[in-house]
């Protein structure tokens, strides 16, 4: 078995708008900060997984984000997956 | 009649659960089962509420982890029998999750939860859920969320108003909700997913009795 170091990224559509973002922005620029064109949250999701070969711990990954990290409907995904 | 019964659902962090039975048992005189979310068994329950709360603390989203519990596993075959269920606030949130009805409930455009009464317009009949005969096109509900606002593709939304399944509408947008939409039915009718709580206006001495009719309409074949 090899184990793997999965991060998950999640994401708002960007046809979704993002009010925490926004709120953010508005601060970010009450800071001082200059130059921000846009600012959107997302969530981070850290998974270490056991599988037979990347393929087959791609494939889990791959239901987890489609079933249960994100809705589809409102939220994309990516993943960056590192052997250990 | 006499012995049909509704189960009201109850998650961790369910907490209009009880009141929802209130209003059943005590305004209606409609028998109520609370129905732990680890049971499987529909069969003594002739409907079903989906109450408001925070379903498992709503962890990830609203909903996404209520959508696993065996209990929604169950509810699938149950919606296909043509039995009705209600989904109120995190139930409706909950039904969206799981793929009962379309869409998704995000956070509200001003970020505030917000707790007030609103109007709302009666749109489609579709399920006979609202009393939209002859006078009462318009409702007025209580409605308490941070995370509310449908949103959906335009696909989606389109699909909705051809088919009559938005149910109700915002008349002052209170969250920023994709065309006003407070709540939506599935093509049969038989689910209905809306964010105001009509279990909180089932007595005229709390503030409005326009809810009991969605209550009273769990009741129909």
């Amino acid at each position: 078995m090899d184990q793997f170091a999965v991060k998950v990224f999640v994401r708002l559509r960007p046809s979704v708008l993002d009010p925490a973002g926004e709120a953010t922005k508005s601060a970010s620029i009450k800071l001082g900060a200059d130059g921000i064109k846009s600012l959107r949250i997302g969530k981070m999701i850290e998974v270490k997984i056991e599988g037979n070969g990347e393929n087959e711990v791609r494939e889990k990954i791959d239901l987890l984000c489609d079933r249960l990290f994100a809705n589809t409907v409102i939220e994309d995904y990516e993943y960056s997956l590192k052997k250990l | 009649m006499d012995n049909f019964t509704v189960g009201v659902v109850v998650f961790p962090g369910s907490n209009c659960d009880r009141d929802v039975s209130w209003a059943l048992e005590g305004c209606l005189d409609i028998r109520t089962k609370y129905l732990w979310h680890e049971s499987s068994d529909l069969s003594e329950v002739d409907a079903i509420v989906l109450p408001g709360g925070f379903s498992y603390g709503d962890y990830l989203r609203c909903g996404a982890i209520a959508r696993f519990s065996p209990l929604i596993n169950a509810l699938d075959e149950f919606v296909k029998s043509g039995k009705r269920v209600l989904g109120i606030c995190n139930g409706f949130q909950i039904l969206t999750e799981s793929g009962f009805l379309s869409g998704a409930l995000v956070a509200n455009k001003n970020l505030n939860f917000i707790c007030d009464d609103v109007e709302l317009d009666i749109v489609s009949s579709k399920g006979g859920w609202f009393n939209n005969g002859d006078k009462k096109q318009t409702i007025k509900l209580p409605i308490a969320h941070g995370e509310g606002r449908y949103h959906c593709d335009s696909d989606t939304l389109k699909k909705l108003v051809d088919n009559e399944l938005i149910a109700l509408r915002y008349k002052n947008n209170p969250n920023g909700s994709s065309f006003d939409i407070a709540g939506i039915t599935n093509e049969k009718g038989n689910v209905l997913g809306l964010m105001p709580h009509p279990e909180r206006a089932c007595d005229g001495t709390i503030g409005g009795t326009d809810g009991l009719f969605t209550l009273k309409s769990l009741i129909l074949k």
